[in-house]
């Protein structure tokens, strides 16, 4: 013990009221016309929150009705709305959205020490066309949704449904426009706006994380857009493009949406990947170990993300040797998520390691993102996909990506960034209880799912033969210890802003620019523009510690 | 917009940096966008080489061509336009900001005119959708169309003179021409309609001398995207107007 | 009906049956990913639960240890290893899939047309059947499938294989049964309103039983395929310029089938399925060399079940005895 540096964390210190971003000022005004990052961050808090619930409902309804193997909570062509909107809302309007809109936003500027992001009005802008996209989509909803599942395949979508399918892809179609815009941003302003001396090897890995999640969005969403343009001109005008009457091709429509939506899943993931190094680091007291691989590997999986699409048409006629050569792909686009895991692990290995509630979410997501990971090794296999595909086997894959992966993270975010956010911290027993329940309630929901796939129970099935009822009460049962898990939360933070403790700048002792301003921070992150001459995640011994006492909070320097 | 710095930057060089970067990123996106109707395109064509022979003849080259022309233009007066602004010459800008709208608007009154003769020839996908097959294309005489799949007019390998039979998949396959056709136009037709309204929201700053060497961002930014949507053309153009066409 | 709760708790398998060798194939390289998965997730949970319990921080003020030395050799390490087994299960995973894109010679061949929401079976013998498919054990069954309208996918977790069902083309699936019994069949892609009601019955007989099926009643019987198409061929006019005595005016139908064609561009291709379906749908594509192109398009005035008769039909022709030469 002798051997471990001890630095001074004032954890108990009362902050100093003080003018910072949320009480510099007041009204609805200042809030819907700011073009403060770190508002428009909480604007996006509300709004993706709200989806969240609403898919969230979606997903209560549906595994409600499948605790019996009759259809008999709501008919079928309910039911098919509902996992569609399930999957619309979770996906475009709370995964991709989520920590880019809210933590990346919040934290990017504070990370590299700029004062706000390159193109402040952009950022709002896209929060409103995020907000605009997310109401077209609601209207949908409530004029009766679409039932083409989330996928809209044609000739399904463009030639055989009656339902809202031209609202929903509109909302799908403005609310890309708004993740373009902020990967836009986020882009410009890695580029542009570091602080002197923030080199890119000292740059956080959450910020090489959302590096990596802006490129795709850039080169990707375009690809979306287009192919929703080409599905609603077939909707409107029956041209032919997809339609094999007139010499178009059925399966154009599935390259053309997989291009795209195979790298969105990367955007699901990859930020919340850049939190779990943050989280490690902070809560191991350590340098997140191979910084260059985790950092390089998050740049991997956007270029090679885009090179799998049709590992979703294994069995969609597509010729054997194209499947052979995504197939390949697909297992490379596993390697550099292998490297973070064991990364991340390896950094535990003599850290000072805390069990705080980021840290407890930080595990869980690495453990079951490994899980979830390698089942896409094994759908990547092409002899077990011919299988398992369209099945529950891939619905339990990618939630437990999804939800035991990428909201672990953001949830793991949130919490280890709620005292940044809101100069608040939550109670410690409740936010360490609620984070057991999500994971127990996560793993009895989605496991039994991996079995019943394998057993052949194919997705989007409203009803389903006897012998599946057992496994599917199962998983209901644990949906709704998940449900329960996420209210918790849901309570105590919005408790905590009015009620919580007060945090001071830094109530984890963790490194890192955004620590070294208060919390909340002011209006300009900063009182003086910080110079950087320090490494991520300098917790080492013989770096002298930048002292974080209020009264040298006039300069950043070390020294 | 002004001569300003915005807040959150440290110097002009870095405002006119990031908006410079942010304007290139933009344009990527903008290739990935035309990039599906182009690869959409590239596949039916090689699918339907004959329908897309007959449908680029039913474009009128010599308007396609003089509109080639009037774009290249008029990115040489929005680069004359860029010029003047770094210089920070307020007339300059100006007039060369106007020679650029001149013929943007010329281009798209020519793509207008085009678009009503293809109303008027019943050539616009949907219900009313009719090739009319007097307006195959020929060539010494002989009907293009005898030649597939590679469209090369000439290399009749037949012995025997073939017929011109009405083909029926021949209609519904000139109509996806037709329809990539107007996709491809119509949305480089609105990227430059958004392009002229950009240039007409610059003619006021320009006027009040509002760019100069220290800051000229928007009026190179308008310049990039302008350059961008006249090279899209430059690929549209022969794609479209040149298929299958010889001699 | 529900059934009461010692009913379904009897009747819950983990498991699903195994009705041939590709499913035992297949099962085997699930479970030794499976291994694979099992051995790296407890390795990775083992190592997070030592290391927070070995390495929980004893003082507020604690930091972490950096690491010495050369670190590059276990990052390579654990780059390379899951390298090769990725690659590795790649290679046994695409064997599989390949076999299964390669039906046996002497297959026997099942035709099958899907549409919201059913499966229209058809038997070598012209039998058919509706949501039910009864094959014999012991023998690979081919099935070359489309769609009537939107896609599906034809699904035996049993044979556990399942290929998607696309209008405007055929795909094709095998499987060789080799236990008797019935099984599941179910649509696996999402095809509108009753998609969980597009299931059926893959029901493997013994040889002998399947005989009698098949002369028996049952199914949807009725005038066989081949029967149908001749029918169609009359009907639709086809024999006007088609006939077993001339080539003046139409290519020879009799003894085409499996045959290779000749076009006056110089392509050549095997007259299959999917070439006399694209001959009927659309006849200018393929124009064979000497011949005008003056046969009509019969697009929109077949189904899809009339082209697979007229198919059958064409398959059935002998070449004829006065003149067996294809052009």
């Amino acid at each position: 013990m002798s051997t471990q540096t001890e630095f001074v964390i004032p954890v108990e210190e009362a902050p100093e009221p003080g003018d910072h971003y949320l009480n510099h000022t007041f009204g609805l005004a200042s809030w819907l016309l700011t073009k403060d990052h770190k508002r428009i961050a909480i604007l996006y808090l509300i709004s993706i929150s709200f989806f969240f619930v609403l898919g969230g409902l979606m997903a209560v309804l549906i595994r409600l009705e499948l605790t019996t193997p009759e259809g008999d909570l709501v008919q079928p062509d309910i039911y098919n709305r509902l996992f569609t909107m399930h999957g619309v809302l979770m996906i475009f309007f709370f995964l991709i959205p989520a920590i880019p809109g809210v933590l990346g936003n919040f934290l990017i500027p504070l990370m590299i020490g700029a004062k706000d992001l390159a193109f402040p009005k952009i950022n709002l802008l896209s929060w409103y066309i995020y907000v605009i996209g997310g109401l077209f989509t609601f209207y949908a909803l409530v004029s009766g949704g679409v039932d083409t599942g989330w996928t809209f395949y044609a000739p399904l979508s463009t030639t055989f449904t009656s339902t809202h399918v031209m609202a929903v892809a509109l909302g799908i179609f403005i609310a890309g426009f708004s993740s373009i815009l902020t990967g836009l941003n986020f882009v410009v302003t890695i580029h542009r706006m570091r602080a002197p001396g923030m080199t890119w090897s000292r740059l956080p890995l959450f910020v090489w994380a959302h590096y990596a999640t802006s490129i795709i969005q850039i080169l990707g969403t375009p690809v979306i857009a287009i192919t929703i343009l080409l599905l609603a001109a077939e909707r409107l005008f029956h041209v032919g493009i997809f339609d094999p009457k007139v010499g178009g091709d059925p399966v154009l429509f599935q390259h053309f949406f997989w291009f795209y939506s195979h790298p969105a899943v990367y955007i699901m993931i990859l930020p919340s990947m850049g939190v779990v190094s943050e989280l490690i680091a902070a809560f191991a007291r350590k340098k997140v170990f191979g910084y260059h691989f985790v950092a390089f590997s998050s740049i991997a999986i956007a270029v090679l993300g885009f090179l799998v699409w049709a590992h979703h048409m294994f069995v969609a006629g597509i010729s054997v040797y194209a499947a052979a050569v995504f197939s390949v792909l697909s297992m490379l686009v596993a390697i550099p998520s292998a490297i973070k895991v064991f990364n991340w692990t390896t950094t535990l290995y003599k850290g000072s390691i805390s069990w705080e509630t980021p840290m407890l979410y930080a595990l869980g997501f690495i453990g079951l993102f490994t899980i979830g990971g390698l089942t896409g090794v094994m759908l990547a296999t092409l002899g077990i996909d011919l299988h398992v595909h369209d099945t529950y086997f891939i619905v339990a894959h990618f939630h437990y990506i999804m939800v035991g992966g990428a909201i672990m993270g953001y949830m793991g975010g949130l919490h280890y960034w709620w005292p940044k956010i809101t100069g608040k911290l939550y109670p410690k027993f409740w936010s360490t209880v609620s984070a057991l329940i999500i994971f127990v309630g996560f793993n009895v929901t989605f496991f039994p799912q991996f079995i019943l796939g394998y057993l052949g129970m194919p997705r989007r099935y409203h009803t389903y033969p006897a012998e599946f009822q057992v496994l599917n009460v199962m998983s209901s049962a644990g949906a709704t210890v998940l449900g329960l898990g996420y209210l918790i939360p849901a309570i105590y933070l919005i408790w905590s802003m009015r009620y919580g403790k007060d945090a001071s700048d830094n109530p984890w002792g963790a490194v890192g620019l955004e620590w070294e301003t208060s919390s909340p921070p002011p209006v300009e992150n900063f009182e003086t523009p910080p110079v950087v001459t320090w490494e991520a995640y300098e917790y080492h011994e013989s770096t002298a510690m930048h002292s974080l006492a209020p009264s040298s909070r006039g300069s950043y320097r070390v020294g | 917009m002004s001569a300003d710095l915005a807040h959150h930057f440290d110097s002009y060089e870095q405002q006119a940096k990031s908006a410079s970067l942010g304007v290139w990123v933009f344009l990527v996106t903008e290739i990935m966008f035309f990039g599906g109707l182009f690869t959409a395109y590239i596949l039916y064509r090689s699918k339907y080489p004959e329908a897309f022979i007959a449908g680029s003849h039913q474009l009128d080259i010599a308007l396609g061509t003089f509109n080639t022309a009037v774009l290249i233009c008029s990115s040489l007066t929005m680069a004359m336009a860029v010029r003047s602004a770094q210089l920070g010459k307020r007339t300059a800008i100006v007039g060369f900001l106007m020679a650029t709208i001149l013929l943007g608007s010329t281009f798209l009154g020519i793509k207008a005119t085009e678009y009503h003769h293809k109303w008027v020839e019943h050539l616009i996908p949907g219900e009313s959708f009719h090739l009319d097959e007097a307006h195959l294309p020929t060539h010494h005489g002989k009907p293009v169309l005898s030649d597939l799949p590679t469209g090369i007019v000439g290399e009749s390998r037949a012995d025997a003179p073939l017929s011109t039979a009405p083909r029926s998949d021949l209609q519904a396959h000139t109509q996806l021409y037709f329809f990539l056709y107007f996709g491809m136009t119509g949305l480089h037709a609105l990227h430059m309609i958004i392009g002229v309204g950009l240039l007409v929201w610059l003619l006021s700053p320009s006027s009040k001398g509002k760019f100069d060497a220290d800051n000229h961002n928007y009026v190179e930014g308008v310049g990039l995207y302008w350059h961008f949507v006249d090279i899209v053309w430059i690929f549209l153009f022969p794609l479209l107007y040149l298929v299958g066409r010889h001699g | 009906m529900t059934q009461p709760l010692h009913g379904f708790l009897r009747d819950a398998p983990l498991f699903p049956p195994r009705a041939s060798e590709m499913a035992r194939d297949i099962d085997f390289l699930f479970f030794s990913t499976l291994g694979v998965l099992i051995f790296f997730s407890t390795l990775i949970a083992s190592l997070i639960f030592y290391f927070m319990v070995r390495y929980h921080r004893r003082s507020p003020n604690q930091v972490g240890r950096q690491p010495q030395g050369n670190t590059m050799l276990l990052e390579t390490a654990w780059i390379i290893v899951p390298l090769i087994l990725t690659l590795a299960i790649f290679t046994w995973g695409a064997q599989i899939y390949f076999a299964a894109a390669r039906p046996p010679a002497g297959a026997m061949q099942f035709y099958v047309v899907g549409k919201q929401w059913m499966w229209k079976i058809e038997h070598p013998s012209g039998k058919r059947e509706i949501n039910e498919l009864h094959v014999p054990r012991g023998q690979a069954v081919k099935l070359r499938m489309t769609s009537e309208d939107v896609i599906h996918s034809f699904y035996v977790p049993a044979m556990r294989v399942k290929a998607d069902v696309i209008p405007g083309k055929y795909t094709m699936l095998w499987f060789k049964p080799d236990t008797v019994g019935t099984y599941h069949l179910f649509c696996s892609q999402y095809c509108g309103a009753e998609h969980s009601h597009m299931v059926g019955r893959v029901v493997v007989m013994e040889p002998t039983d399947y005989e009698l099926f098949i002369a028996g009643a049952g199914g949807t019987g009725g005038t066989s395929s081949v029967a149908s198409g001749e029918e169609l061929f009359v009907t639709k006019s086809c024999n006007t310029c088609h006939r077993p005595d001339t080539t003046a005016r139409a290519p020879m139908l009799w003894g085409l089938f499996g045959k290779t064609v000749a076009f006056h561009d110089g392509r050549t291709t095997v007259a299959d399925e999917a070439y006399i379906r694209e001959s009927i749908l659309n006849p200018a594509a393929k124009v064979v060399s000497g011949y005008q192109p003056i046969m009509p398009t019969y697009r929109g005035q077949l189904s899809e079940e009339e082209i697979i008769q007229l198919i059958r039909y064409i398959q059935s022709l002998k070449p004829n005895a006065v003149d067996g030469q294809v052009r």
